[in-house]
């Protein structure tokens, strides 16, 4: 490849050939990236949606444990509607920050490998 | 006075003060139509047209996400749904918000490093392309007109309300003006002009939503539980107001109506064609990531709004008022922001009209987005790949593109008139149903599963989409019940009005069965491209 190629710009991006991107998803380091997002990911999904699932139940089978008045006319199926607003905020703060900290910098070396050809 | 006549005079004081609401929608609609002239006038290839040159800010197409999300159904129809079921109708609040997880978590970041322009650019990205893209544009185009359908329900309900327009003439007519605008903001300004327009009416939508909700808080002292209180009681239900079960609670199978719903709105979201092809407008994944995320907090606020409104609703007029005005409570938000300006004064007629100038600029902006992303599929996916077998120029593109709005345009007005009684959050959970039943389990298969094939991809979108499209058509929703859309006939032998409990895992099967017995083996080259693209974003567009 040769070396005195001007430097990548967001224009001019060298597309891997078909062999490359073979050996990159064969690499360590890309198997650390996919276990590294996968592991989070897949387990917080399913984990939010049980959550969430869960709460739909309650509010179909458990209608007397939902009614039950915690204090003026705020009951626990309103405090539990609320409680999903605020687990999905804090799942997209905590997976932006696991992104940001764990994938991003691995994901920009492999970028930057493969598109400048170095 | 009987709640018809106090709705009708309702719609004559409206009509009293028509020049100012005519103003207010006027206004909007000239400002949009000078964004989408600006616009068009920087469109030049294909990726503008498509993608708006992949120059919009992460905050921008957030809000952006946000204006395309919130649909009439969020305004009109969650505040109606908790008006007349109270709790129940929260439901469609946290499944609308809880679902961004799917698509933060699993599908924004992937798709914007291996797509181009289209929800079937990723779909087909290691399959077969002609067969692949077919099924990914007709799902697209059949989503997106579910959601149409909602959306020119909520018009016709407006302007009923509004102008005092009840014969089907006048509702035709709106909803053809309805219908010829959106024509123009997408053929002129692709989508540069309609991230505009979609951030201009989220503004516009946040921000009537935060006044109506101060004024009723204002009301009550910010005492919620005074609030509440004052639902349960002028409901006549009761306590039962703010508990499950109002609406879905009567019978098993209705409780089973509430976990279907509960399901397609949970897994709809990460399936929608018009909200995917947003994140083709941002330069790179983590652009895309930040967009979910203003998306989340903006959309959040929001629906957490929708407890002042729908309750606010709940305790400021009857029952009876709501249910005259629109069976399934469409025009709750409406008549609350007259009832909270007073019913005889210019301050609740200013505050009506523009409420439902709101309402209106949410209506044409969701619908522009929706007739962007089926126009942009059709020309994309089925014209350039499938009919000019990816000889097509991007010029050619973008004026079939231009075509198919017209064509989409047309098709939306003619249906806009099936679906006026029916709540425009329920006719949306439909749309949610079809996207979760045909598109998800396609992108989620594709992106991480090694072994699917082109016929598991087929298999998937179509056993999806027929099961999920034939249930409904099968439902309380299209006949066998007085708020169907063919309330003369009955031919519903479905019991469920959302088919997600059983369309959803039948998707997935599908997409399953049809990979493991598929005689041709997976292409692995691809899908290493295709990996590695979606998680480094390598060779990104």
């Amino acid at each position: 490849m040769s070396t005195d190629a001007p430097p990548p710009s967001k224009e001019q991006h060298k597309l891997p050939s078909p062999e490359e991107f073979a050996e990159v998803q064969e690499s360590a380091e890309f198997g650390e990236l996919r276990r590294s997002y996968r592991s989070f990911a897949f387990p917080l999904t399913v984990a939010f949606i049980a959550w969430y699932l869960l709460y739909v139940l309650l509010s179909n089978y458990a209608g007397g444990f939902m009614g039950t008045k915690l204090f003026g006319n705020i009951n626990v199926a309103l405090l539990l509607g609320v409680a999903q607003f605020v687990t999905t905020f804090l799942i997209a703060w905590w997976y932006s920050r696991h992104a940001a900290a764990k994938l991003d910098p691995k994901a920009e070396a492999i970028k930057s490998r493969m598109e400048g050809g170095a | 006075m009987s709640p018809a006549q106090q709705t009708l005079l309702a719609a004559n004081e409206a009509s009293e003060h028509r020049p100012l609401i005519i103003t207010l929608f006027a206004l909007f609609v000239l400002a949009t139509l000078g964004i989408t002239v600006w616009a068009g006038r920087q469109t030049k290839d294909a990726a503008d047209f498509y993608a708006g040159g992949r120059q919009f800010s992460a905050f921008q197409n957030g809000l952006a996400v946000s204006g395309d999300y919130m649909s009439a159904a969020s305004f009109l129809g969650i505040a109606g749904a908790i008006a007349l079921f109270g709790y129940d109708g929260f439901l469609y609040s946290i499944g609308f918000l809880v679902a961004w997880l799917v698509a933060l978590l699993l599908v924004a970041e992937p798709l914007r490093n291996s797509g181009r322009y289209t929800m079937g650019d990723v779909l087909a990205y290691r399959m077969r392309q002609r067969p692949v893209r077919t099924a990914a544009g007709t799902s697209t185009i059949v989503v997106s007109i579910f959601y149409l359908l909602a959306q020119m329900a909520g018009a016709g309900v407006l302007v009923s309300l509004l102008l005092g327009i009840t014969s089907d003439a006048g509702k035709i007519l709106i909803v053809a003006l309805v219908g010829l605008l959106m024509i123009v903001y997408v053929s002129i300004g692709g989508m540069k002009g309609t991230t505009w327009v979609q951030m201009v009416k989220a503004v516009l939508l946040i921000g009537g939503t935060i006044l109506i909700t101060f004024l009723v808080l204002l009301k009550f002292n910010f005492n919620i539980s005074d609030l509440l209180g004052q639902a349960a009681e002028n409901s006549g239900k009761g306590a039962a107001f703010l508990e499950p079960g109002l609406q879905y609670g009567m019978t098993g199978t209705s409780k089973l109506d509430f976990v279907s719903l509960g399901i397609a709105l949970v897994l709809g979201t990460a399936g929608l064609p018009h909200i995917l092809i947003r994140f083709y407008t941002v330069p790179d994944a983590k652009a895309a990531r930040k967009s979910v995320n203003w998306a989340i907090g903006i959309i959040g606020g929001f629906y957490l709004m929708t407890i002042a409104l729908g309750f606010g609703a709940a305790a400021l007029i009857s029952q009876d008022e709501i249910i005259a005005s629109n069976p399934s409570g469409n025009t709750a938000a409406p008549l609350l922001a007259l009832h909270l300006g007073g019913v005889d004064s210019t301050w609740g007629a200013i505050l009506l009209a523009t409420i439902s100038a709101v309402a209106f600029a949410t209506i044409l902006a969701v619908v522009a987005g929706l007739t962007l992303a089926s126009s942009s599929s059709f020309a994309h996916d089925i014209y350039a790949n499938v009919i000019r077998k990816g000889k097509a120029s991007g010029a050619e593109e973008v004026r079939a593109a231009r075509w198919a709005t017209v064509f989409i345009g047309v098709v939306s007005i003619g249906l806009g008139a099936l679906a006026r009684d029916l709540n425009v959050a329920g006719l949306v959970a439909l749309a949610f149903a079809v996207a979760a039943s045909a598109n998800l389990p396609t992108i989620l298969y594709s992106l991480f599963w090694k072994r699917f094939t082109t016929q598991g991809a087929l298999w998937s979108i179509y056993g999806g989409l027929i099961v999920a499209v034939g249930l409904v058509l099968f439902s309380p929703v299209v006949s066998g019940d007085p708020k169907a859309m063919f309330p003369e006939v009955d031919f519903a032998w479905f019991p469920l009005k959302n088919p997600g409990i059983i369309s959803i895992p039948f998707g997935f099967l599908m997409g399953w069965l049809g990979t493991i017995l598929s005689k041709e083996e997976p292409d692995a080259k691809k899908y290493a491209e295709l990996e590695v693209r979606s998680l480094t974003g390598t060779g990104a567009h």
